[in-house]
């Protein structure tokens, strides 16, 4: 998988993200502040641009650059999140032109650290977590039982939407969400949801 | 749902432009999303800045002046800034002396503000920081994401800006500042959700005979649904909730604070029943302030916020402030 491959992945990401705009946004009105789409579109159209303006030469300067954008476009709690995990997945995959399934998974592991650490959340606390973890997890296993990518992307966007649906039923204990106690209870995270979205944009 | 604006897209923007049309003693830089005093950076002053989303004004560019906030960073509608705009406004106002950053306690205002303190000490820049949480609608706790900053935002900036402006250290400003957010409590309650430009519509239907208790400043549901009941007896559940928190006691500085959508002479009957209720309690009213200072667009509803005062916090709310929004003694 090379720059091109990512390169795709993001505008897969920027178009699936701009389809679900609205879906996002009202999932994110009935238990947090109604923005959630709107910066996350916002976030990955600036995205959009810093890559024409600088198109990257690989896969970890490309990942890199498109955490930078979201830190410094989006705001909330979304845009350090989101860029944190884009900037750890470029940090970890260094300069190589080429990466492989192993270097994705193990990315994507420390992707995560990267974005539990700020956020302070665990699985289960109805956040981005909820679907990020699994992902994570089932490219790991994909690339030890050595599946071809295609196969493990399709498993790791199926564990995220899985993830994400099952935040529905949980009490939220981190996030704007929290702060509606027993209320947040049957309703998808938004975070979630946009993670699941960002993983089914992975693509062969 | 109707809104004076040109664009969803640019509500923001064109709105600090007008706000730097209207005050010359401001500088507004619109692209950057930063608002400044005229005479800042002002050498060997320590300098405040805080910062969140939009939607809440005056809160927080409305308090930028003499006596207050040195500078303000909106974010969008109701998203904290991002660290650039913290450290634009940071670079922008600092005299030498240090810079206070005020923060409500928000997930993402927390980590878009400790981001830019990283860079702003990569720069060498001497930068504190206090975490207003004053809401008492929200349990605190590990499991928690902890109390929503709200109006107690509004005594942090004005207090710890009467100590920058008197000269004392950074040290000194911080720790006034959490003193004043150690004291201070808040409870909110809306009668109606409010309509954020981009999505142009009520964030949630709140059927007419019904209020939300617990609300936050971002047009979010509260923690419960109640039926709409007296402004006696909704001051009571407000003030129950306080004093349950903090008992009131002594001297209190009161605000009584619209939300964006209640006519002001509704706030003043809400704020008969406070000043009634605190009697009850045997504590007194000692400074008080009525009106829309922290609000959430045009929700209708109303917050309370008590902060037990000494008479050194009574010394620097009374002191000299000149802000578009908050004005007195100059």
């Amino acid at each position: 998988m090379d720059v091109t491959f990512f390169t795709a992945w993001i505008q897969e990401i920027i178009r699936v993200l701009s389809i679900n705009r609205d879906l996002l946004t009202r999932l994110d009105a009935a238990i947090g502040d109604a923005d959630h789409g709107t910066n996350l579109d916002r976030g990955f159209t600036s995205v959009r641009q810093a890559l024409s303006d600088t198109p990257p030469d690989t896969p970890g300067q490309l990942l890199t650059l498109v955490g930078n954008t979201l830190i410094r476009r989006v705001g909330g709690a979304s845009g350090p999140l989101y860029g944190s995990l884009f900037r750890q997945l470029g940090k970890s995959l260094g300069d190589a032109p080429e990466v492989s399934l192993d270097d994705l998974a193990a990315a994507f592991a420390t992707g995560l650290e990267s974005v539990t650490r700020l956020g302070k959340a665990a699985e289960g606390d109805k956040t981005m977590v909820d679907a990020l973890a699994p992902a994570a997890r089932t490219l790991s296993s994909a690339a030890r039982e050595g599946l071809k990518p295609g196969e493990a992307f399709g498993r790791a966007a199926a564990a995220a939407a899985e993830g994400a649906k099952a935040t529905i039923p949980l009490q939220a204990r981190k996030g704007r969400a929290s702060y509606l106690g027993p209320r947040s209870v049957g309703h998808e995270d938004p975070g979630a949801a946009s993670a699941a979205l960002i993983l089914s944009a992975l693509h062969p | 749902m109707k809104k004076l604006i040109n664009d969803a897209e640019s509500v923001v923007a064109d709105a600090l432009t007008g706000l730097a049309a209207a005050h010359p003693a401001l500088r507004v830089d619109v692209e950057a999303r930063v608002v400044w005093r005229a005479d800042a950076p002002r050498v060997g002053k320590v300098a405040l800045v805080s910062g969140g989303g939009s939607g809440h004004e005056p809160l927080h560019a409305g308090f930028v002046g003499y006596g207050m906030l040195d500078a303000a960073c909106p974010g969008e509608i109701f998203t904290s800034p991002v660290p650039d705009q913290v450290v634009a406004a940071t670079e922008r106002v600092d005299g030498g002396a240090g810079v206070l950053h005020v923060i409500k306690n928000y997930t993402g205002d927390v980590m878009n503000f400790e981001l830019a303190a990283e860079l702003c000490a990569q720069q060498g820049m001497a930068v504190a920081s206090v975490l207003v949480d004053d809401d008492v609608a929200v349990q605190d706790s590990l499991y928690t994401a902890g109390r929503r900053g709200t109006g107690a935002t509004l005594f942090v900036e004005k207090i710890a800006g009467a100590v920058a402006e008197a000269g004392a250290p950074l040290a000194e400003a911080t720790r006034v500042a959490g003193a004043v957010v150690a004291r201070s409590r808040s409870f909110g309650i809306a009668l109606t959700s409010c309509a954020v430009p981009a999505a142009g519509k009520p964030t949630f239907d709140l059927p007419e005979t019904e209020v939300e208790l617990g609300i936050g400043i971002h047009g979010e549901p509260g923690r419960t649904r109640a039926p709409l009941a007296s402004a006696r007896d909704l001051a009571a559940v407000a003030m129950d909730a306080v004093h349950g928190d903090l008992p009131l006691a002594g001297d209190l500085l009161v605000m009584v604070n619209g939300m964006g959508g209640t006519p002001l002479i509704e706030l003043y009957i809400a704020f008969a029943e406070v000043e009634a209720y605190i009697r009850g309690k045997g504590a007194r009213v000692a400074r008080s302030l009525v009106g829309n200072y922290v609000t959430s667009l045009d929700m209708q509803g109303f917050s309370v916020t008590v902060c037990q005062l000494d008479d050194e916090l009574t010394e620097l709310w009374d002191a000299p402030v000149q802000t578009p929004s908050l004005r007195w003694g100059r």
